[in-house]
């Protein structure tokens, strides 16, 4: 097991290094100005471009620049804005908030999903598990901006029953942006979790269950799901990595002010600083979420054995 | 742009092809056969098969639908409430939203098919030779691959299309180009990964070492022997990926960088209609409407597929 681990993070480097050179390089090898409008409506005087240059090391060749960056990076030192705003204060500031968002989905896709798929996994094709593929189908079909937009409109403006934008990030105020960002992977869970159920319900653990006379509250609650879920639990770690990084388009629906938001309009303002380091952390979050994942397939799993 | 969907529409129909003629009983059925032997009798798969086809007409002839021009706005029509006149009502300008639903599919649909032709050939080739060579060549390969998935799929098309748009103005066709190479771009992995399990299974096989045993080169085992035979699970995902590559290219147009005017699409709808919600919401929910009913369409087809090739499942 340690063998692995440590073989893991070593595989977990390279892939580091190469998904944060390239977002490097895209943000500040883009032909043009990088301070184009950053002085207002006039063009920066040329001390204010000199010295900006000279931060971000834009005069060295790219590769030297990237390798700067990553002292830094390494130092914990991820640089200054062009506005001189401290780029870890900022994600220090709004990391909680997306962080809270993940939970808040993730939990409500843990319960909705597995519980749906678990209902239809245990019968055969009837109604309810109709019900379940279709209403899948659909929840995959609509794209996230579509539900997020609907479910403010509907419940929001029209009916009044929630806030239509979230003022204060709470966990309470939190619950419908959670749903809408958790839509997609809720019908995914369900129908991973029904594809498992369905395939282990005639497994001979079962059958033996079954015949010792246990009550079927028990081979479904311990049997049957502690080997039905593994691959679910699986999914739904690599999904965190997925919300942390990608609620771009909930946050902006609902005014999280959230990582999403951030990274989102420092691109657009072509806040290069930021907009690296922002992806920085995000790419490892996902880098180690799916680390963990891996190591967690083994102790949920006692067949697996990485050696 | 109508002999780019003439071209590369009928993928998934290529599997009827070969079964015009009846299978007689004692004739055994192949495994595209047999899944079209079973897709015949699923409402699902006629559902999904005539939506899509509806959709690609509409692609291909948006005048049959709508003669309008999608061009023609009206701004003291703006924000007008659907009508007997105008079925789907408004915009914000004045345009016609039913006009301009029916014109915006063939920019979602060349998007769509366009990024899942580049997905299916940049992945599959790479990952079945990937797959069959193994070795230093296969861990190269899965590292970069593991380089594109590490970026979030919405992060990475952001920078990518701003990174692309900084040229400034461009016409329809390279807006199009831009949002179909950064969907590529951040895709292709997924369709690799799928190929290279299934050709690292395929490589044990006895026919495989048949073939080689006859003396066939690598090119030969690989393009004769091998993708036959290790096709179908990329063929299941590259209709799903297809809805999916709608939905993605909504998404970004939605958020300002991927399609934008003159180019007219669903999703570049969407976006001028968000700042209206509370007056006009109809200029937000048709063009989602037919978003999600196309995308629905060619996840249910490649559910439908996906079932009807795994043999498990019958």
């Amino acid at each position: 097991m340690g063998r692995y681990v440590l073989r893991r993070l070593l595989q977990v480097v390279p892939v580091f290094l190469g998904t944060t050179f390239l977002i490097y390089v895209l943000v500040w090898a883009v032909p043009g100005d990088p301070f184009e409008g950053k002085c207002g409506e006039r063009d920066c005087p040329a001390s204010y471009v000199s010295m900006m240059r000279e931060r971000f090391n834009l005069d060295d060749p790219l590769l030297l620049q990237y390798w700067k960056y990553l002292v830094n990076l390494v130092q914990g030192d991820f640089g200054v804005t062009s506005s001189g705003v401290q780029v870890l204060d900022r994600i220090a500031a709004t990391f909680p908030v997306t962080l809270r968002l993940a939970l808040v989905a993730l939990l409500v896709e843990a319960v909705i999903g597995i519980t749906a798929g678990v209902v239809s996994g245990l019968r055969d094709r009837g109604f309810l598990d109709s019900l379940v593929l279709v209403s899948t189908l659909f929840l995959i079909s609509i794209p996230v901006f579509v539900t997020g937009y609907v479910v403010q409109l509907v419940f929001g403006l029209q009916l009044g029953w929630i806030a239509p934008t979230v003022t204060t990030p709470t966990f309470g105020n939190l619950i419908v942006p959670g749903f809408v960002l958790a839509s997609l992977s809720m019908a995914y869970v369900a129908r991973l979790s029904r594809a498992s159920i369905a395939e282990n319900r005639r497994a001979d653990y079962v059958r033996t269950a079954l015949a010792k006379g246990l009550p079927a509250r028990r081979i479904v609650g311990v049997h049957l799901l502690r080997n039905s879920l593994i691959p679910v639990i699986t999914f739904l770690g690599t999904d965190l990595g997925t919300f942390l990084g990608g609620a771009i388009v909930t946050e902006g629906i609902f005014n999280v002010p959230g990582v999403g938001g951030l990274v989102f309009r420092s691109i657009l303002t072509k806040d290069g600083a930021m907009v690296t380091g922002v992806v920085t952390v995000l790419v490892l979050v996902y880098l180690l979420m799916t680390l963990l994942v891996d190591l967690l397939y083994a102790v949920l799993d006692p067949r697996i054995r990485y050696d | 742009m109508t002999d780019h969907l003439a071209s590369l529409a009928p993928e998934p129909p290529d599997l009827p092809a070969r079964l015009d003629h009846p299978v007689r009983p004692d004739r055994p059925r192949g495994l595209f056969g047999d899944a079209w032997h079973a897709l015949r009798r699923r409402p699902l798969f006629w559902i999904s098969v005539s939506l899509i086809l509806l959709v690609l007409l509409m692609a291909a002839f948006p005048g049959l639908f709508a003669p309008g021009d999608p061009d023609a706005a009206d701004l003291s029509r703006s924000r007008g409430a659907p009508s007997a006149h105008a079925w789907f009502g408004y915009d914000n300008q004045g345009y016609d939203i039913y006009t301009r639903v029916v014109h915006g599919a063939r920019a979602s649909v060349v998007v769509g098919i366009l990024s899942t032709t580049g997905v299916i050939l940049l992945g599959a080739s790479v990952g079945v030779v990937a797959g069959f060579y193994g070795g230093w060549l296969d861990a190269v390969v899965s590292r970069i691959a593991d380089v594109f998935v590490g970026v979030p799929f919405v992060l990475g098309a952001i920078v990518i299309l701003t990174t692309l748009n900084a040229g400034g103005d461009a016409g329809p066709v390279r807006i199009v180009a831009q949002v179909v190479l950064s969907i590529s771009v951040l895709s292709w992995p997924v369709a690799m990964r799928i190929m290279r399990s299934t050709a690292i299974a395929a490589k044990q096989q006895d026919y495989v070492k048949a073939a080689r045993a006859l003396g066939a080169s690598s090119a030969r085992i690989i393009g004769k022997h091998m993708l036959p035979n290790t096709i179908a699970p990329v063929l299941v995902y590259s209709t799903i990926a297809l809805g999916a590559f709608i939905g993605a290219e909504a998404t970004l147009s939605y958020l300002g960088i991927g399609l934008r005017q003159p180019v007219v699409s669903w999703g570049v709808m969407i976006n001028s209609a968000k700042d209206y919600l509370r007056v006009a919401p109809h200029a937000l929910l048709f063009p989602a409407g037919f978003l999600t009913a196309t995308v629905l369409a060619f996840v249910m087809l490649g559910d439908a597929v996906r079932e009807a090739l795994d043999p498990k499942l019958r």
